[in-house]
């Protein structure tokens, strides 16, 4: 019993210096202003330029990168789990507040407000849905406008699926245009960028800040009948931001009218084609358009490596350590008690089934973003492991084992603690860890819930379409399994009693 | 010392006793003999209270075993089972020392009392410090006994303690095994199925069949006024290979 209490004490012990030295974006108690981005550049970038200005005022900001989609950037705006972040006007009437029939800026404006959240004014820069052609042939044929294609009727459309089924998509421009083109597919996005090159597609549909729009050399045609909506980019902040950070919401105001289209597809091209960090790019506008001088904190590569190792460690021994204080115990009530057991062991054994992707997402809705709920998520999927070897191990205690403990007069507590336990360590650690290679592994996907960890590498890689990137998440995280394996064998020499550990002899 | 007033046993569908009485005399080594599956160890069982009987009672020195007093009352029988019993975590000294220490008895004494026993079951000191994987199965079951009489109980309750030995170590701990039992003048059950064993042991031997008492008595009353047809030929069937070959040669 002394050693297992060792164990515990010692898992406490780690705990809190873990806790205490690694105050990264998990808990949201902390005082400190917060900005979310979602999950593509664009707003990765946006999300930087304003923690850099933020920053500026002498606010301690934290940029909660690539959190998810509009769904989670809100949620976590309205239960304050972020502060900050950026949107876009077309979003926000079509998808946030869609079915409340807003459409001016002053009726978006005059609708958040019942949520607590306010919104600067357009950013500038329109991100809308647009077409795009090959410059060289749309000058070639004198296309400006997406008027001037009805000339055209030859030409071959190459539109992504989402384009061919939206509302705005095309079945309905094709009305409000009165197009003629008889040739148009949905195809994938990249096949579409490929298919310009080669000629055998003339247009495509594009997002107007597209990084590509450079690199593919297109040329956006002018939306002259208004068909899109309008997707003005502006930031969204809490109204209790203006009492208690007044001068962040000054800050934010500096960029109205500030991101100019082709400005935003600069910076959009220098991160996702020239792997420009997302810090550096945010810096240099600023410097460049506000005349701010802001300090570029780029990590270095060892820096950013032990940060994410930092954040990884915590989930892991936080939700691992909760896990084996928990399931040890339950291990034991499930092999002394027959008729709970089957509840416990068919309980823990349900939550193995739910995907671990679907475990964190249905922690949000309980306890939002950021740490608690992937710690939660990993410590209900560690659990299994731990319970059942231990109550195997039971179980596979001879029974004459069992009956001599009986005969000598030792109470059951003391059966328990003098005999069994020790007999059942080889199991129990055995257990333990498999639940730790586990948790190092799923604790990657608590990156999409805002959680850091090796995950971020791993999102961020797969964003910009970097390998290194995500190998250097990927890479550590097996690595720090297979310590976590190495560990745990080495540690059946101090709790497996040696008697155990011996072979018998010939 | 022990009395076994109507005691039946059922585990499911199989009535393993059914209503015995036997009464254990002290200071005495009592034979248990039967065959396979008679219900030999749960009466051992029934006595230190690992399995409740379904009617009927056992008093241990006057006191009912139940399971309110059986802890206590355990800590007064010594209990050897045939193998597998010694824990496999605790080398040969901490097994035999296990329940002093939980009692909370001084190393000194705990010290003093294995020198004591170690002697009594001539066995080799330099063993004490070995895992059980690391001892013969004789050995075994020297650290067993070791462990029943640690605490210098009233009664030894031994389960076919040399069943699983080999003949030549065998008869070496059968006579050790008898030369104690001896030298320490305590109350004795001893189980076997073996008819030779049973007559080594003791004077007066119990029969069990079924689940029943068949016959209690010496050898001889056996042989010459058994019980039923069974009695001879649950002896017939065991006697040695000398025994049979001095019967052809006359
Ligand atoms: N735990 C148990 N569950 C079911 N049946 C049992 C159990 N223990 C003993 N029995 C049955 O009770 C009968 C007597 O068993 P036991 O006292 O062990 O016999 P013996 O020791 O004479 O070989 C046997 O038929 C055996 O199968
Ligand atoms: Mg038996």
């Amino acid at each position: 019993m002394k050693t297992y209490l060792i164990i515990i004490i010692h898992l406490f012990v780690c705990n809190i210096f873990i806790a205490i030295f690694l105050p990264h974006a998990v808990y949201s108690s902390t005082p400190e202003i917060k900005i979310g981005s979602k999950k593509f550049t664009e707003s990765v970038i946006l999300g930087e330029i304003v923690t850099h200005l933020v920053k500026s005022t002498g606010e301690q900001p934290i940029h909660l990168r690539e959190l998810g989609g509009t769904r989670v950037l809100w949620n976590a705006l309205i239960r304050g789990e972020i502060d900050i972040y950026p949107e876009y006007t077309g979003t926000i009437s079509e998808e946030i507040l869609a079915g409340e029939g807003v459409h001016s800026k002053e009726d978006i404006r005059q609708a958040l407000i019942k949520y607590g959240i306010m919104m600067t004014k357009a950013l500038g820069f329109n991100n809308t849905y647009a077409i795009g052609m090959k410059e060289e042939v749309a000058e070639r044929l004198k296309i400006q406008k997406i008027s001037d294609l009805r000339q055209h009727p030859g030409l071959k459309f190459g539109f992504g699926n989402e384009f061919m089924a939206r509302g705005d998509g095309w079945p309905i421009l094709r009305k409000n245009y009165n197009l003629p083109q008889q040739d148009v597919r949905g195809l994938d996005h990249d096949l579409a960028y490929r298919g310009l090159e080669k000629g055998t597609i003339h247009a495509i549909d594009i997002y107007s800040t597209d990084a590509k729009i450079q690199y593919y050399e297109l040329r956006i045609l002018e939306d002259d009948l208004g068909h899109f909506p309008a997707y003005n980019s502006v930031i969204l902040y809490r109204s209790d931001l203006e009492k208690r950070a007044p001068h962040v919401v000054t800050v934010l105001k500096k960029l109205e009218g500030k991101i100019s289209e082709s400005e935003m597809i600069n910076m959009n091209s220098s991160a996702s084609l020239e792997m420009v960090p997302e810090g550096q790019i945010a810096s240099d506008f600023l410097s460049g358009s506000l005349s701010l001088e802001t300090e570029s904190y780029e990590e270095t590569v060892a820096g950013r490596l032990l940060r994410h190792t930092g954040e990884h460690l915590f989930l892991v021994a936080i939700s691992l350590s909760a896990s084996i204080i928990v399931s040890i115990p339950l291990g034991i009530l499930s092999a002394k008690m027959p008729g709970l057991g089957q509840v416990i062991l068919g309980t823990v054994g349900i939550i193995q089934t739910i995907p671990s992707l679907a475990l964190l997402v249905f922690m949000i809705p309980l306890l939002g973003i950021g740490g608690p709920p992937a710690i939660t998520a990993l410590f209900l999927y560690s659990l299994l492991p731990i319970v059942r070897n231990t109550y195997t191990g039971f179980q596979d205690i001879r029974p004459q084992i069992r009956e001599s403990a009986e005969a000598l007069g030792l109470p059951p507590g003391a059966r328990l603690r003098l005999v069994e336990l020790p007999m059942v360590s080889r199991s129990i650690l055995a257990g333990i860890k498999t639940s730790a290679v586990i948790n190092v592994g799923t604790a990657t996907l608590g990156a999409l819930i805002g959680a850091g960890g090796y995950g971020q590498l791993i999102l961020t890689g797969i964003r910009l379409d970097n390998i290194s990137l995500i190998l250097q998440g990927a890479v550590p995280a097996a690595i720090l399994a297979l310590i976590a394996q190495v560990c745990f064998e080495a540690m059946e020499r101090f709790f497996v009693p040696k008697g155990l550990r011996l072979k018998p002899a010939s | 010392m022990i009395d076994i007033q109507g005691v039946s046993k059922v585990y499911g569908q199989t009535t393993a006793l059914h209503s015995i009485d036997l009464t254990i005399p002290a200071s005495q080594t009592t034979v248990l003999i039967g065959q396979s599956g008679c219900g030999k160890s749960t009466i051992l069982r029934l006595i230190i209270g690992l399995v409740q009987a379904d009617s009927g009672s056992v008093y241990f020195e006057g006191t009912r075993v139940t399971p309110e007093v059986v802890i206590s009352l355990r800590r007064k029988m010594g209990y050897v089972i045939q193998e597998g019993g010694l824990f496999p975590h605790l080398t040969a000294y901490d097994n035999v020392a296990l329940m002093a220490r939980y009692l909370g008895w001084s190393d000194e004494r705990i010290k003093e009392r294995l020198d004591e026993l170690a002697e009594l079951t001539h066995f080799p000191s330099e063993g004490l410090e070995r895992f059980p994987v690391q001892l013969s199965g004789g050995q075994q079951q020297r650290v067993s006994l070791m462990r029943a009489l640690m605490l210098d109980p009233d009664v030894l309750l031994l389960d076919e303690p040399l069943g699983a030995l080999d003949p030549m170590i065998r008869a070496d701990l059968q006579v050790d095994l008898k030369r104690i039992f001896q030298a320490l003048g305590k109350t004795v059950i001893l189980v076997t199925h073996d008819i030779a064993e049973a007559c080594f042991f003791g004077d007066i031997i119990t029969l069990l069949r079924d689940g029943r008492v068949l016959q209690k008595g010496t050898l001889d009353e056996f042989i010459q006024s058994p019980a039923d047809a069974f009695v001879t030929r649950f002896i017939n069937a065991q006697r040695s290979p000398l025994d049979v070959m001095g019967k052809d040669s006359r």
